[in-house]
């Protein structure tokens, strides 16, 4: 299973990699009226930490046992046939336990506050949108999990 | 806003802002990522109006926000503000001079000359076959732009088997004839440095330390290395002599000449203290001269001592600035046993000069290479020594230029940093730059990511030589060999005949 490592020795924290996730998943391939200001969001699966002079981009390893799986109550977090870690929508309750244990903060409260919100690995794209956003390559898919 | 440092009083600038920068917000996704990218904090989001708003007065045009803006919302325009029109007093004049009423220090700049002085390169056309000796097809046929730097014997002896009996100099061998001039390790940073060696191994050519050192990562590069000895002899010891493939003395600089160096001590960070073999946050200050170098006697001294040093194995080359008498001081130069002269024309680049000597100092290379190959044909010395030239060559066409009036190679700087994303916004010296490029600010020199810096510069070079194979292929000359110093292969435009007598080129027509 590919998976999106981030390089943090060249992470400009540009955040270009939220906003072609969040447009990637927005339904709407038009970068304008996907996050046109003023209207709701969708929270993007990779999001950028700062901290003083470095920054580094965190978005779901797909782990080859994804402890936010395990410990999923209602089973809506699963691993889909293509091997990805992915949330049901409709089963998950927002009880945040993926949050809490996913030890790279890779989970996060979808905008809705209802349901977790991750990355998908973007099925239908060669590369995830994020990898191709990424100006200085510090976005990477590399084979082989976490 | 300026202030005194002895009294702390503050002086308005009364400096209008250079650039507007415009926004189209309609476009605006307020993303910000045009203000985590200004590294002059020309950008910022106002969170009450949920709106982005420039500070014009900071932005020095580099381009960046605009890059990046992933809605191309963003135009850095000219400031439309004017004074009143005066041939004499320019807007120029009147921003350097207010600039100076405000700090009272000399006015630096960054990389080259930018005055309209003309550029000869655009008064000189190429030649191509017709008809009676065919072009090439460089898509089709072998086309050798393998190049060899360094002395050449007066006279080759052969056995009656073939093999060579004259000893040969030491050479460099390069398989285009480009190479990467000196940019030093503190003026630019690690990143860059090892782009710059990442291509040149790439490409079978070398890149030039300057004279900051070589920095201890870079050792596996040295086979595509020429260091530098400079008047400040920066990080030079044994082992960097060892490592490197040829030697460089340092002289002068096209962008300064007979002005040195001075790296200020807030850039000397511990990796580059270390590498420059000079305390944490010191100046680095390069000297104008080299203190041991008076004469062509004490060049000879030093170029010969480096030799036995490195056991006679490296060619030594010596750069100096174009300026009114280099053909004499060339002469000199190759006597002194010098293997490469290198020359840097008044367009060269640099890290900091100050403005008025970046401007004002220097010849064109044009007249400087024409000069000196001709004076050293004259004298019968050329084949002693390799030409190489730099100082804002722009594109392969002249870069065949130049090797057609005379170069063996050409060395480019700036060209190589505009393809890192360089927009000669000349901000070098304020160690702030936008691209990552001549800063050391750990946040900003990430943006040079080396892999991918590496992959700009190679294509560069590969493009440059695709394009000098057709160029050859035109003339239908199959090797760069044949072109070099023939001067026959170029006509003039629009210049006088005291222009083509130094040139030593016909007019178009002609």
């Amino acid at each position: 299973m590919p998976t999106i490592v981030p390089n943090e020795e060249y992470c400009i924290g540009c955040r270009l990699c939220e906003i072609a996730c969040m447009v990637e998943h927005s339904g709407c391939s038009d970068v304008f009226k996907a996050l046109r200001p003023g209207r709701p969001r969708p929270c993007p699966g990779t999001v950028v930490e700062v901290e003083g002079d470095r920054a580094l981009s965190i978005s779901c390893r797909h782990c080859d046992h994804p402890p936010c799986v395990l410990a999923c109550l209602t089973g809506a977090m699963h691993r889909s046939p293509e091997g990805r870690v992915v949330v049901d929508r409709k089963r998950c309750a927002g009880c945040w336990t993926c949050v809490l244990v996913c030890p790279f903060g890779a989970v996060a409260k979808g905008p809705d506050r209802k349901v977790a919100s991750k990355c998908d690995f973007c099925p239908g794209r060669d590369r995830p949108a994020c990898v191709e956003a990424c100006p200085n390559r510090a976005l990477r898919v590399v084979e082989g999990t976490a | 806003m300026h202030s005194d440092p002895a009294t702390g009083q503050t002086i308005k600038s009364y400096l209008p802002p250079r650039f507007r920068v415009s926004r189209d917000d309609a476009r605006c996704i307020r993303c910000q990522v045009c203000e985590n990218q200004c590294s002059f904090s020309a950008q910022r989001y106002d969170q009450e109006e949920d709106r982005m708003v420039a500070v014009d007065r900071s932005c020095v045009g580099c381009h960046r926000c605009e890059a990046l803006c992933p809605t191309g919302a963003i135009c850095i325009e000219p400031s439309p503000s004017t004074y009143r029109e005066n041939a004499n007093w320019t807007a120029r004049e009147i921003r350097n001079l207010n600039r100076q009423a405000e700090t009272g220090g000399v006015l630096l700049s960054g990389m080259g000359n930018d005055r309209p002085y003309p550029i000869y390169w655009d008064h000189l056309l190429l030649d191509a076959s017709q008809v009676t000796n065919p072009a090439i097809d460089p898509l089709r046929e072998p086309m050798e732009l393998r190049t060899y730097l360094g002395r050449r014997p007066d006279a080759l002896e052969v056995a009656p088997d073939g093999s060579l009996l004259t000893r040969l100099e030491p050479q460099l061998a390069l398989e285009i004839p480009l190479m990467f001039s000196a940019l030093s390790y503190g003026a630019i940073n690690l990143n860059v440095c090892r782009a710059l060696a990442m291509a040149a191994t790439a490409c079978g050519t070398y890149y030039n330390t300057g004279e900051g050192g070589l920095h201890e990562s870079l050792y596996c590069y040295s086979p595509n290395t020429i260091v530098q000895v400079a008047s400040g002899r920066f990080g030079v010891h044994l082992d960097y002599l060892e490592a490197a493939a040829a030697i460089e003395i340092k002289i002068g600089q096209g962008a300064k000449p007979g002005v040195g160096g001075h790296l200020p001590g807030e850039k000397v960070n511990e990796a580059i203290s270390s590498t420059r073999m000079i305390p944490l946050g010191t100046d680095a200050l390069s000297p104008a001269p080299q203190h041991d170098i008076y004469s062509i006697e004490d060049l000879r001294l030093l170029i010969y001592a480096l030799k036995e040093a490195t056991r006679y194995i490296k060619p030594v080359s010596v750069k100096i600035a174009a300026v009114h008498n280099c053909a004499a001081i060339a002469s000199g130069i190759a006597r002194a046993g010098a293997d490469i002269i290198a020359i840097d024309g008044f367009r060269g680049g640099t890290g900091a000069a100050p403005t008025m000597i970046r401007d004002n100092v220097g010849i064109p290379i044009e007249f400087a290479l024409a000069a000196v190959d001709s004076r050293l044909r004259e004298e019968g010395i050329r084949n002693q020594v390799s030409l190489v030239v730099g100082g804002g060559l722009r594109s392969s066409a002249d870069v065949v230029k130049a090797i057609a009036l005379g170069a063996d190679a050409c060395y480019l700087a700036t060209a190589a940093l505009i393809a890192l994303g360089c927009t000669l916004c000349q901000q070098c010296p304020t160690g702030r730059c936008g691209w990552g490029i001549a800063t050391n600010d750990p946040v900003l020199a990430r943006r040079i990511n080396p892999e991918l810096a590496a992959e700009r510069l190679a294509n560069l070079l590969q493009g440059w030589a695709m394009e000098i194979r057709e160029m050859l292929g035109g003339m239908g000359i199959n090797a760069i060999e044949s072109l070099r110093g023939n001067r026959l292969r170029l006509r003039a435009i629009g210049l006088t005949d005291r222009e083509l007598d130094i040139l030593g080129v016909l007019p178009a027509g002609q």
